[in-house]
């Protein structure tokens, strides 16, 4: 499999299936949209794809808790086949929602289905429509970050305050790097509301895995993908839509995986 | 029965939404000292307890922040308050929770969600009576159960909707008094006068319409099915009555006739204008025009009024639910790609006739209600106002629209054109059919009296319509079906019924329809209203690919029947013929109304000065921290505006300025862009006719100020209107209906000159409240909502200023004209000279600024209106950063004083900028507009405006920012 193929979730809610998929074939990667139903009638399809993305939405109407009737449809279904594709060094994506849903399943911090951390109501109580600036930790294992300092995305949450389930899982997240982005001010530095938007714990927005190939950030990169979409492009006119680099950085790693 | 209660740790406790409640709680006089939510799952299963602990950890509790209690209270303690939706309410959680139990045990189980609340306080039975039915519950959809501390009596909460009866048709004779007849309207809930009542009696006697009857099993009676359905199919709201009734109309003596306002001035307008973008007007459930040769965009904005006024959260969801259908039932479906609200509340705070709700409670809900209808299904929210006034105290004005995509052509098809062959299976899909919202359609009809059946109110489901989206755009992309349109008012009788005039009929077996609980009688399930449905027609060949999509979307579909070409509206109930009525007679047969309208002009202005007693400079910042001025950030930022990738210009751009309209592009690999803006202004209701210039006037002006194009525009009218008939207790109707007059004769005017063409609207009549001693109206209400092109996105223009030195320009003649203007109600000065558009010097005026700005040349643009230029400067300074140095002096102006230069109100206006350097090359793309070149951008915060020497306003920028965005305390 030469190149970014991607296998976009679609269904029951997920709402930024669109835009994912634009990012994916903008950076010259392929996009399918599967139905969360056809991936089940068929886990073996995963296979046909090295970037598995979970794209933002309400899946199931963020009823019970964001992401959670998501996260055991997959685990239930697919588990098992998730396991041996992430074997193969390929790569999963999950934005917002389905940051929500990777970490309920258990896919972070740690690819072993058990649920470590989690994404809890903003601590303002309210869904939040805003842009942020996110430092990035150059030394996380990430490959979706690979060479990016800092970033300025939307947020678009109502469940995006990260609390890790104890102290030891916040030493083990802080010592291995795996706190790829956090929300600073205009300064570089952690700082409180607006900066952190909604309270995450050390201001975290977003976590890989160790292997570097599972990531998932409650930031859109995807609805960054023209100039156009920065609140700030009619003061200055970005060079690109900066959400874009992500997807290259993957572009990249998987050719080189080959 | 079992039953799992979960609450978050209390380390964990986010004390913002229980301080919300608590502050409620106090507001009615009772102190609590803490507060604590508990989500609850009742189980109708017996599960084991292996069973139930599995289900907690891996579905209900999230175990990092969250414990659970099996059948066992948490806090039991404490007081307990329990809510949970009465029977037959949509329980979307439950639902949930039902797939999530499927997931985890593979088991079917019936879910029912609850909420508990715990309460710390010595209270008494009868105030937690009060708290649970004044801030914890609605009761038009909820219940509740009250569990004082130590009470372990409590058992799972099942709401279970038992109808005794078993469904029937009845049959009724129409009496020949019309008293008799006026009395059977009133006590089924028709909303038919008596003369539509007689017209149905006359038909039924018709010698022809009884063989045909006879053979179809029916008598001389009408069946309850047929008189609901023409009840249906002849309401205000699906029929326009009073748009399209014959008024005999008197000004200052003089008479005329006009017959049917929609006639004589909408649809004439789009007709005389012939622009050659326009695909599709008026007869479809929304309007559609050209965007570029393989696109088309429709567009729709409805109004949501009387639900929202009961229960604001589902009332603003289900409006926001309903036009996204209207859009995706538009031409062969149209994909929802954005979303604009404009709303109208009472002023915050005050008080309210019994049985209203508190403004700031349906506010709240509304916005609410905003949030979840948009973000839930991924449609940004990307254009909006908020209006306050005293008038919508009783009654909140809730305005939905959505523009949706669609291409022009689907293999070879036309997609604006449905045809439906007879032989065509009629097919519903989306939600079930229960009691919720029958009677919406005639309901809407009526002034809300304050005693009403929960029928009419419902929840939406978000989910399930976005399924339905995904489910139809993939069935419309593979050419599965002829026909859709949404199922809104009036149920599958409009939905069905409407199709069928294509074929020329139908036969509906509604037995077949999918329950969510039995017992429903045949008329129910006819003209239910339940949410998040579509009725397509579909060829035989195509049912099996389409049931394969369905079932990949999780969608029910249904087949309800045929269309066929016998010129009958058939239905049947259990192989009996239940309703038979001629097309023809159901969807033609209304009578045409007669009213009367005399029309009084406004007393002549009285030459009255008053005071500046405040300072320009004080009255600029009382102007700033106005709630219909004020920032509305913090509502906004509950809407996602960025949702589908293609925002350009948001409702907040560059440090949260207030975009004047929408950009966005809805196809990510192409560059053109949709502009959409509005106007509203129901203060200049003095006059309707220059009210509605005044609308349609700011409404192009916001779309032309964010980059669109004066050639590409479509305009939208709808009009929310006090009973216009005159009659006993409505003396005032003639006005009222002359208004409406003058303001549909303004749009006329004001179209046909700006070459504007009018492609969709909707009227809402009757927006009274009696509570039972007073009749409360509201203004006249009209909102024009304008959709635009613009060629290139890189030359969409915000509002704010963009860099120090730059210099500023005002576009446009300012003109004494301080009736209505913001800076006088302030002071509590009513003045009655209101603004005119001035429509040939605007016209000159908007080509030449649009082509400026399509050669790049204006940095920045807002427009002029609540305020005046004060305000403008100040928004555009502000949310760029910089300050300004205005002078005056230097102001295109007719005779104004330093307050009309300042303050006035005056239509047709622009505050722009433009970098020094390209001054030579804008001032000479506007020679021949009225440009006046009044200051500079300043480096600093100063925000200055002078009469040469003289200071009239030095004011601190930032500080100017920072009222306007504390304007309104939004919390609590």
């Amino acid at each position: 499999m030469a190149g970014l193929k991607a296998l976009i979730l679609q269904g029951y809610g997920i709402n930024c299936d669109y835009e994912s998929k634009y990012a994916v074939e903008k950076v010259g990667g392929v996009a399918d949209g599967k139905h969360i139903n056809q991936v089940l009638d068929n886990p073996g399809i995963i296979h046909d794809y090295n970037l598995l993305f979970f794209p933002g939405g309400f899946s199931f109407g963020d009823d019970i808790a964001s992401g959670k009737v998501l996260a055991n449809k997959i685990r239930y279904g697919i588990g098992r086949e998730i396991l041996t594709y992430i074997s193969e060094g390929k790569l999963i994506l999950g934005v917002c929602n389905g940051f929500q849903a990777l970490v309920k399943m258990g896919l972070l911090p740690e690819p072993d289905f058990e649920q470590r951390v989690t994404l809890i109501t903003n601590a303002n109580g309210l869904f939040e429509d805003r842009w942020v600036r996110l430092r990035i930790n150059s030394s996380s294992p990430s490959v979706f970050t690979k060479n990016i300092e800092h970033l300025w995305l939307p947020v678009r949450h109502g469940e995006g305050r990260f609390v890790p389930s104890s102290k030891e899982i916040m030493d083990h997240l802080i010592g291995k790097n795996l706190h790829t982005m956090q929300y600073v001010n205009e300064r570089g530095e952690l700082g409180g509301y607006p900066h952190n938007p909604n309270g995450s714990a050390l201001n975290i927005a977003a976590v890989s895995d160790m292997s570097g190939q599972i990531f998932g950030m409650m930031p859109h990169p995807e609805a960054y993908n023209h100039p156009t979409n920065n609140p700030f492009w009619t003061h200055k006119y970005p060079k690109q839509g900066d959400g874009l680099e992500l997807f290259e950085n993957a572009k990249r790693y998987l050719e080189e995986l080959g | 029965m079992k039953r799992i209660e979960v609450c978050v740790l209390d380390s964990l406790k986010n004390p913002v939404e229980t301080e919300e409640i608590k502050k409620k709680i106090n507001e009615i006089g009772i102190n609590i000292s803490e507060i604590y939510s508990i989500n609850v799952y009742n189980i109708d299963e017996e599960l084991t307890n292996e069973e139930l602990e599995k289900l907690s950890n891996e579905l209900f509790a999230d175990r990092v922040v969250e414990k659970y209690s099996i059948d066992k209270p948490i806090r039991e303690e404490l007081h307990r308050i329990e809510i949970g939706f009465l029977p037959g309410v949509t329980d979307n959680v439950g639902k949930t929770a039902r797939e999530g139990i499927r997931d985890v045990l593979g088991k079917e189980c019936e879910v029912h969600f609850s909420k508990v609340y715990a309460l710390e306080g010595n209270l008494n039975h009868q105030e937690l009576e009060k708290i649970a039915g004044m801030v914890l519950a609605n009761k038009l959809i909820e219940s509740w159960r009250i569990f004082k501390s130590g009470d372990t009596s409590f058992i799972p909460y099942i709401p279970k909707v038992k109808i005794k009866s078993e469904p029937t048709v009845e049959k009724i004779e129409l009496p020949e008094q019309p008293e008799k007849l006026r009395e059977l309207s009133k006590q089924r809930l028709l909303a038919l006068n008596v003369e539509e009542m007689e017209k149905i009696r006359e038909y039924l006697k018709k010698p022809a319409v009884r063989r045909r009857r006879k053979r179809a099993g029916l008598g001389k009676e009408i069946t309850d099915v047929e008189l609901e359905a023409l009840a249906q199919s002849w309401s205000e709201h699906c029929k326009h009555k009073i748009f399209n009734a014959v008024i005999e109309y008197e000004e200052n003596g003089e008479k005329k006739k006009v017959n049917s306002i929609f006639k004589s001035y909408i649809k004439k307008a789009t007709e005389d204008i012939k622009k050659s973008y326009v695909v599709s007007v008026f007869h479809d459930n929304g309007g559609i025009i050209k965007m570029d040769h393989e696109h088309n965009i429709a567009v729709k904005v409805e109004t949501h009024n009387a639900p929202s006024a009961l229960d604001p959260y589902g009332g603003a969801l289900t409006g926001i639910l309903g036009v996204n259908r209207d859009v995706l039932g538009t031409g062969l479906g149209a994909k929802p790609v954005a979303n604009v609200n404009m709303l109208c509340f009472g002023i915050l705070d005050t008080d309210v006739p019994p049985k209203v709700l508190p403004t700031r409670r349906i506010m709240k809900g509304v916005i609410k209600g905003i949030q979840d209808g948009g973000n839930k299904v991924g449609i940004p929210t990307v254009n909006g106002s908020i209006t306050f006034d005293e008038c919508y105290n009783t009654r909140p004005l809730v305005y939905a629209g959505t523009i949706g995509l669609l291409p022009a052509e689907i293999n070879g098809k036309r997609t604006s054109v449905k045809t439906i062959n007879d032989g065509d299976y009629a097919i519903m899909v989306g939600g079930k059919i229960g009691k919720d919202g029958i009677h919406g359609a005639t309901f809407s009809s009526q002034q809300i009296t304050g005693n009403i059946s929960s029928s009419v109110v419902q929840i939406g489901d978000p989910i399930t319509q976005k399924k339905v989206i995904d489910f139809v755009l993939e069935a419309r992309d593979s050419g599965l079906y002829n026909a859709i349109t949404d199922n809104g008012a009036g149920g599958l009788s409009s939905s069905i019924g409407e199709m069928a005039q294509m074929s020329g009929g139908c036969e509906i077996y509604l037995e077949r329809c999918p329950l969510k609980y039995p017992g429903l009688d045949p008329w129910e399930i006819l003209v239910s209203e339940s949410q998040e449905r579509m009725s397509l027609a579909v060829p035989p060949e195509s049912m099996e690919k389409l049931k394969e999509i369905a079932k990949k979307h999780d969608v029910e579909l249904t087949i309800v029947g045929l269309f066929t070409n016998s010129g009958m509206f058939h239905i049947l109930y259990n192989n009996k013929t239940a309703a038979y009525l001629d097309m023809e007679f159901l969807h033609e047969g209304v009578p045409q109304m007669k009213l009367t309208a005399e029309w009084k002009p406004p007393e002549k202005e009285q030459d009255e000065l008053w005071a500046d007693e405040i300072g320009f400079g004080e009255g600029l910042k009382k102007l700033l921290s106005s709630p219909n001025i004020a920032s509305k950030e913090w509502v906004v930022r509950r809407y996602d505006h960025e949702v589908q990738g293609g925002s350009v210009i948001k409702p907040l751009m560059g440090l949260a300025g207030p975009s004047d309209a929408g950009v966005f592009r809805p196809i990510l690999e192409k560059e053109w862009g949709v502009v959409v803006g509005h106007g509203i202004c129901p203060k200049y209701i003095e006059d309707g006719g220059k009210m509605a210039m005044l609308a349609f006037d700011e409404a192009v002006r916001n779309v032309i100020a964010s980059g669109g194009d004066f050639e590409h525009m479509a305009a939208l009218d709808n009009f929310s209107w006090p009973n216009p008939i005159k009659g006993k207790g409505n003396e005032d109707g003639g006005i009222k209906l002359a208004n409406l007059v003058k303001a549909a004769e303004g749009i006329y005017k004001i179209a046909t000159s700006y070459q504007i063409p009018l492609i969709s609207g909707k009227d809402s009549m009757k927006n009274d409240y009696f509570d039972g001693k007073k009749k409360y109206s509201i203004k006249p209400t009209l909102l024009i909502t304008v959709v635009g092109k613009i060629e290139n996105i890189k030359k969409a223009v915000s509002i704010e200023i963009k860099e120090s030195g730059d210099i500023l320009y005002v576009i446009g003649n300012t003109r004494p004209e301080m009736g209505g203007a913001e800076y006088l109600v302030l002071q509590g000065i009513i003045r009655k000279n209101i603004p005119y558009v001035e429509i040939e010097k605007n016209i000159r005026n908007y080509k030449k600024l649009v082509d400026a700005m399509k050669l790049g040349l204006v940095r920045s643009a807002h427009d002029v209106s609540d305020g005046g230029l004060a305000v403008a400067l100040a928004e555009s300074s502000f949310s760029g950063g910089y300050g300004v140095d205005v002078n005056l002096e230097l102001l295109k102006n007719d005779g104004c004083s330093e307050t009309a230069m300042i303050f006035s109100e005056t239509p047709g206006r622009f505050v722009v900028s433009v970098k020094e350097r390209d001054v030579q090359s804008f001032e000479k793309i506007m020679n021949g507009a009225d440009l006046s070149r009044i200051g500079r951008v300043r480096g600093d915060k100063r925000f200055i405006l002078r009469l040469e020497e003289k200071i009239l306003i030095n004011e601190d920028a930032k500080e100017l920012r920072n009222l306007w965005r504390g304007g309104i305390e939004w919390r609590g």
